[in-house]
């Protein structure tokens, strides 16, 4: 063997040689087992408080949680709500008579709605508007009180409310938000047909079936339709709103209404005003109002019509040609949805035959609708209107409406 | 009969009938626990909850078209679902709405409470049946449309967000456990 490699040897077997020196004995490693044992305790100690201490501190987060809950959060359980819609309107129509143009921008409607729940069966429903936008003395609006009621739930299916309601006839008269409905103004038959917005006070009854059968029996105030005047045999100007109103004579309304197959809806409601003046021997007696409404959605595409008739007795009403009056319209259109939001066109064709010379008129009208969000809309419509009568000719006209809607 | 006592008799009628009904009305079609009991087969579930950290309140924004009004949601399961009671605003008032959720399809969907005014028909089955099995779609959206109801659009719109809602959080749910899996 060579010098070298003898050295080498001799210097790894003194590295190695101090390795076997330092191995323990079996005591050493039982004290070494030991100690160890003694600080996989503590940590089970240690480990099992501080689980202690995080279900605790999870106890605590939990309940400031349902602290926070109650007191920043806005939360829906609240008893008492308030939730509103408005809508803005800019109206541009070129008239047969240029005397009669419009041109013209109007916050129509400011609507803050009032609900308190007292309990699981009895509720209370308010709607209370200003109409464009300024009421007063010589200003153009109004303030508006249009429901407020009290519905008591009797059963699962069967309800009586009391107080001020809307009427249940027709499309829009009980659901009108803006962001609902095509069109910057609401369909002219539930304007001159239909007084809508319509509200009476009286007593309701509601019932509903699982199979999407649905109906409302209601008694309530009525209509004192003028007989005399600019406004004669006007339906819409007997509207008393409820306000002082002459209640010599009660209106009963009742609707079936089926909509047991998604996208579809069908309802169809009578009334009988015992007296739709409410003055006896003016020439104007009972009144009876007949509508019928359909709809029906298949996917993007929608279609909804509405037929309404008054028949009046009475030889004045009669007299006048105003005993029999009707509108209908029809109304298909096609929403669709982007990223940014859905967009809707429609058309709409209108026939109304009402009590005054410049109510029989047929309008033409489509436009586009834009809802960024659900509850927001952005609304523009061309208009035609054409008089049945050459003596309102001047007040044919066409033109265009913007509009923008919002619900809460 | 003139109007005036016609009025009053409808009156009186009203009153009594309402009275006679009130103590049988239940108001409520069915309870917590009846959801769970139905939903998971007893009445008190493993539970847990989701906080609504940053990320999952955009999320719960864009489902809901609003910011959630809660600090967290809490979900029941078992070892294949998970049963959600979400209490979502139509209108005016919150419907609250039991939803159950299995293999990321939506296996019941059910009201439990209605308190609005109007669209009562999403109670019942020729409505909620639409949501058996849908799942999420496109950009977390559902992955079909739900056929609306005339005069109940708001009431439709709420629960469809709902169901969606309990999607995308069972998703969650489902990520989230995942996640601690592997991290262990």
């Amino acid at each position: 063997m060579k010098t070298k490699e003898i050295l080498l040897i001799a210097a790894l077997s003194a590295m190695v040689t101090p390795a076997f020196a330092q191995t323990p004995d079996i005591d050493e490693i039982w004290a070494i087992v030991q100690q160890q044992q003694g600080e996989i305790d503590a940590l089970k100690t240690e480990l099992a408080i501080a689980d202690e201490q995080l279900a605790d501190a999870n106890l605590k987060i939990e309940a400031t949680g349902d602290y926070l809950e109650t007191v920043v959060v806005p939360t829906g359980e609240s008893t008492t709500q308030i939730r509103g819609y408005g809508e803005l309107h800019y109206n541009n129509l070129n008239a047969q008579d240029s005397a009669r143009d419009l041109e013209q921008i109007d916050l129509h409607r400011f609507v803050l709605f009032f609900g308190h729940e007292f309990s699981d069966k009895i509720n209370f429903f308010s709607e209370l508007e200003v109409e464009h936008s300024l009421a007063g003395d010589g200003a153009p609006g109004e303030v508006e009180l249009e429901q407020a009621y009290v519905d008591f739930a009797l059963t699962d299916n069967l309800s009586v409310k009391t107080g001020l309601f809307l009427i249940p006839v027709g499309t829009t008269n009980e659901t009108h938000e803006p962001p609902t409905f095509y069109g910057v103004e609401r369909n002219s038959v539930e304007n001159v047909i239909l007084p809508s917005t319509w509200w009476e006070a009286g007593a309701a009854l509601s019932g509903h079936f699982a199979n999407g059968l649905s109906w409302d029996a209601a008694l309530h105030s009525g209509l004192a339709i003028p007989t005399t005047g600019g406004s004669a045999f006007r339906v819409r100007s007997g509207r008393q709103k409820v306000a002082e109103a002459i209640a010599s004579d009660a209106a009963y309304t009742v609707r079936l209404r089926y909509t047991g197959v998604p996208g579809f809806n069908v309802g169809a409601s009578y009334q009988y005003q015992t007296d739709a003046s409410q003055i006896a021997g003016d020439g104007l007696d009972a009144g009876k109002l007949f509508t019928v409404n359909a709809g029906y959605d298949v996917g993007p595409f929608s279609i909804k019509g509405l037929y309404a008739r008054w028949d009046f007795d009475g030889v004045a009403v009669e007299a006048a040609d105003a005993d029999t009056q009707t509108g209908w319209y029809v109304e298909p259109s096609y929403r669709f949805s982007t990223l940014r939001g859905d967009w809707g066109i429609y058309g709409r064709r209108e026939d109304v035959e009402g009590g005054r010379t410049q109510d029989h008129f047929t309008q033409t009208e489509f436009g586009l609708n834009y809802w960024p969000v659900d509850n927001i809309v952005f609304k523009i419509d061309f208009r035609q209107r054409d008089h049945e009568l050459t003596s309102e000719a001047g007040r044919d006209f066409d033109g265009f409406d913007l509009g923008f809607g919002y619900q809460f | 009969m003139g109007s005036k006592s016609l009025i009053s008799l409808v009156f009186v009628v009203s009153i009594a009938l309402y009275g006679a009904l009130a103590i049988a009305a239940p108001g409520v079609y069915q309870t917590r626990t009846e959801f769970l009991q139905e939903a998971l087969g007893t009445e008190k579930p493993d539970s847990d909850v989701v906080w609504m950290n940053a990320e999952l309140r955009n999320v719960v924004t864009k489902v809901l078209g609003h910011p959630p009004a809660m600090l967290r949601m809490r979900y029941w399961y078992d070892a294949s679902r998970t049963a959600w009671i979400i209490d979502e605003i139509g209108k005016e008032k919150p419907i609250t709405l039991g939803i159950v959720v299995e293999n990321q399809e939506i296996q019941s969907f059910s009201v439990l409470q209605f308190r609005e005014s109007r669209g009562w028909e999403i109670r019942y089955p020729f409505f909620t049946n639409q949501f058996a099995a849908l799942r999420l779609g496109k950009s977390r959206s559902m992955s079909q449309d739900i056929d609306g109801i005339s005069g109940a659009t708001l009431s439709v719109r709420a629960a469809t967000r709902s169901a969606n809602l309990a999607l995308v959080l069972d998703e969650y749910t489902k990520r989230r456990t995942q996640a601690a899996a592997t991290t262990r």
